[in-house]
């Protein structure tokens, strides 16, 4: 109850960072490339990548390891280290310029504007400080406050994240929390200072599946509380599929699919997510059906593959015509449905998927006598094309932003 | 907790009997008769004269009733005779055979100069070693890191006495910007405490302090690369802040550790220091001890010394562990 009129008190400083019009994404990332020289060459670990996050809305980025999530939205509150770190491109929190930032301004926009939840809270959080002195050290660092008034948040936060007895767990440690317990003091410690912007980094690799529940919930009912923007980084799309509003997934440093997490979900249109979607288990299905796993090893990112990053593990290189798959680099272009944009030379990517991957990965959903789609999933694909149809230049749920710019998330400009 | 305490305090009382027993006999038990030194001190030593010795210090006894007898003095006053007799008070450590002096009395008497000696060196080498580590860890890969590193080894690499002698000869005796290393009682005349000392101080910390700078850069290097320092910074925590208060607190302690078993070994006796130096404290006395013909009693006091200050550094640095390292209370 007192939390957010503390925050109301403190923002004055949060309005200074705020864009003008409520529809404004709060996070833009613009061309953002991140290298790391190392002794052995360039390691691209994120290159070219665009997306934007609207205030209140979750983005969800999957992509596998070394993938280049983490990288990239680290970059987002400059954790990098500027010695052994190029960054290019543009990265606006809520107006603010991140990159080239000197470390005043990152400094005031760190946990304050924009906070992130790392994914192992047991290494994450200070193993000889009391959980609540980490998080009033979070409070004290952005306001004026006494430390008694920083402790009384911390307590209020802690209450809030579903802390029982919240007062005299305050003064507890680490190791003496459950790893649930660590993750919500992980969240309490970045949503003290009610920041705009919520980067959650794998926030339940490391849990559980009922307390994952339990986290992915209470991070949901905060962001209605706080009307923050999330963006949340998995490799698992069932997360995805439970939190995220738009989905951008990542492939070798770079944006390969983006667009409405249910037509993405339903309709992918670029072999690697399909790769991804075939190797989920699906337990409501028939036990005796193979997870299907992508072949091959992620790509170096020290020298990359040529044309597609892909295409050492794609299973449907030979459905392009000529080298096209091993010589250029497809561009990240429209989709079947807007908003929705590939990276992928496929040509008839909706054919593929759903006659020659889905059958295989999912019989269940496919119906054994008429060799047609399941009734459910029919239904799915006529409303995504319906809203196709009903809305050309416009995603479902969301006003069309400045300039013509058509895509929520809007990886790579020309 | 407390339960833990007194375990600890068993066991380091046994690790000390156990060495006075040790210590005894090697000391009294061992190949050759102890009263032989004593017997030599004061012109030629004549059969009679070391059958009389040997019978007067109880050396014909049975090793137990021995022991006895040299336990039974740390708690009440002993007479020893060898020739006159001398009174010893408890705790009695025996009387030495060059002064005729009380063993114990002399230790208090000399124990002081080391005391200042190890505290004023392990100040500067703990407070210096850790700056610079920090400093260079920061700096990682920097001409200042790369620099510090290479001096340090080399430092570490010349033997101490050779640089406490250069220290003594070029500053003391040379340039004579120091002339005077002694000791002299803190409370009685404090500059001159401190202007005595200032030269030994300095070559102690300054040596030692190249290991933990190392060390400490070690450290701090992993320390700065754990998740919850990067915690910190995302929190908004300013440089110096996350270097300090959480990359650096995390870092210390096993710094303490080190340093706390490195000071007990200096409180034990800084041999060289004082022999070089010229300071009347514990490893002089020892050293000076072992001449021919050898002092059994303050020999064999200073190793029973040495141990027991080793085994309460250990019993401390174990219980501050509990107070630094949250993880390890209640253990």
């Amino acid at each position: 109850m007192t939390a957010p009129e503390q925050a109301g008190a403190t923002a004055g400083t949060m309005e200074f960072g705020r864009p003008a019009a409520q529809d404004d994404p709060y996070l833009v990332v613009e061309n953002l490339t991140v290298q790391f020289p190392t002794h052995d060459g360039i390691v691209q670990a994120v290159t070219d990548l665009s997306y934007t996050v609207r205030s209140g809305q979750t983005l969800g980025i999957v992509g596998e390891s070394g993938s280049g999530k983490s990288v990239s939205s680290m970059a987002v509150l400059g954790l990098h280290n500027p010695q052994s770190t190029r960054l290019s491109g543009s990265i606006r929190v809520g107006g603010t310029e991140v990159i080239g930032a000197d470390q005043q301004t990152l400094r005031s926009l760190r946990g304050n504007d924009a906070a992130m939840i790392f994914q192992d809270p047991l290494t994450a959080l200070h193993p000889f400080y009391a959980v609540g002195k980490q998080i009033a050290e979070a409070a004290r660092m952005h306001n004026d406050i006494s430390k008694a008034e920083a402790r009384r948040r911390a307590i209020d936060m802690l209450d809030r994240v579903g802390i029982p007895q919240a007062s005299s767990r305050v003064d507890d440690y680490p190791h003496q929390f459950s790893g649930g317990m660590r993750q919500r003091a992980m969240i309490a410690m970045a949503l003290v200072n009610n920041p705009q912007l919520l980067i959650a980094d794998e926030p339940t690799t490391a849990l559980d599946v009922t307390v994952q529940a339990q986290i992915l919930d209470l991070l949901q009912d905060l962001q209605q509380e706080y009307g923050s923007a999330i963006v949340m980084i998995t490799h698992d799309l069932g997360v995805i599929a439970e939190v995220a509003d738009d989905v951008l997934v990542m492939y070798g440093g770079r944006a390969v699919e983006t667009g409405p997490t249910k037509a993405i979900l339903t309709l992918p249109e670029m072999p690697y997510t399909w790769g991804l979607l075939s190797s989920v288990p699906d337990i409501t299905g028939a036990t005796d059906v193979r997870l299907i796993p992508i072949p091959g090893t992620p790509p170096s990112l020290l020298n990359p593959p040529t044309g597609c990053s892909f295409h050492p593990r794609c299973p449907h290189v030979d459905k392009v015509p000529g080298e096209l798959c091993r010589t250029t680099l497809p561009e990240l272009t429209q989709a079947t449905h807007p908003g929705h944009r590939k990276r992928c030379h496929l040509v008839n990517p909706d054919e593929i998927y759903l006659k020659e991957v889905l059958p295989e990965a999912a019989p269940d959903l496919i119906d054994e006598e008429t060799g047609e789609l399941i009734p459910e999933l029919q239904v799915q694909l006529e409303e995504i094309q319906q809203e196709t149809h009903d809305h050309p230049t416009k995603a479902p749920g969301r006003s069309a932003p400045r300039g013509g710019d058509h895509v929520r998330a809007d990886p790579e400009k020309p | 907790m407390l339960g833990y305490i007194v375990r600890r305090l068993m066991s380091a009382f046994l690790v000390v009997v156990l060495t006075s027993m040790f210590v005894f006999l090697l000391f009294f038990k061992g190949p050759s008769n102890p009263a032989e030194p004593l017997c030599n001190l004061n012109g030629k030593c004549t059969p009679e004269k070391l059958a009389i010795l040997t019978e007067q210090l109880g050396y014909n006894d049975s090793v137990v009733h021995q022991y006895g007898i040299y336990v039974g003095g740390f708690f009440h006053d002993r007479t020893i005779s060898f020739g006159p007799k001398y009174h010893c008070d408890a705790p009695c450590l025996g009387i030495s055979f060059r002064t005729r002096n009380e063993v114990t009395s002399e230790l208090v008497e000399k124990f002081p100069a080391t005391l200042s000696i190890a505290v004023g060196g392990a100040s500067i080498y703990l407070t210096l070693g850790v700056l610079l580590g920090t400093l260079a860890a920061r700096r990682r890969g920097t001409l200042l890191d790369r620099s510090l590193v290479t001096f340090s080894v080399t430092v570490s690499a010349v033997p101490y006495y050779v640089i406490a002698l250069m220290v003594w000869i070029y500053v003391s005796l040379q340039w004579k910007l120091i002339e005077d290393t002694s000791y002299h009682p803190i409370t009685s005349d404090p500059l001159h405490w401190a202007t005595g000392l200032a030269l030994p101080w300095a070559v102690i910390g300054l040596t030692s302090s190249t290991a933990y700078a190392r060390y400490s850069r070690g450290q701090m290097i992993e320390t700065l690369g754990e998740d919850y320092v990067r915690t910190a910074v995302a929190k908004g925590v300013s440089e110096r802040g996350v270097v300090i208060r959480h990359a650096l607190r995390a870092a210390i302690v096993p710094i303490i550790t080190i340093f706390g078993l490195d000071f007990a070994f200096l409180l034990t006796g800084t041999i060289f220091t004082e022999v070089i130096f010229q300071i009347d404290g514990v490893g002089k006395w020892a050293i000076q001890a072992l001449r021919s013909p050898v002092d059994f009693p303050v020999v064999s006091a200073t190793v029973l010394f040495g141990a027991v200050i080793i085994v309460l550094a250990n019993l401390i640095v174990d219980l501050l562990y509990a107070v630094i390292d949250p993880r390890v209370r209640l253990a």
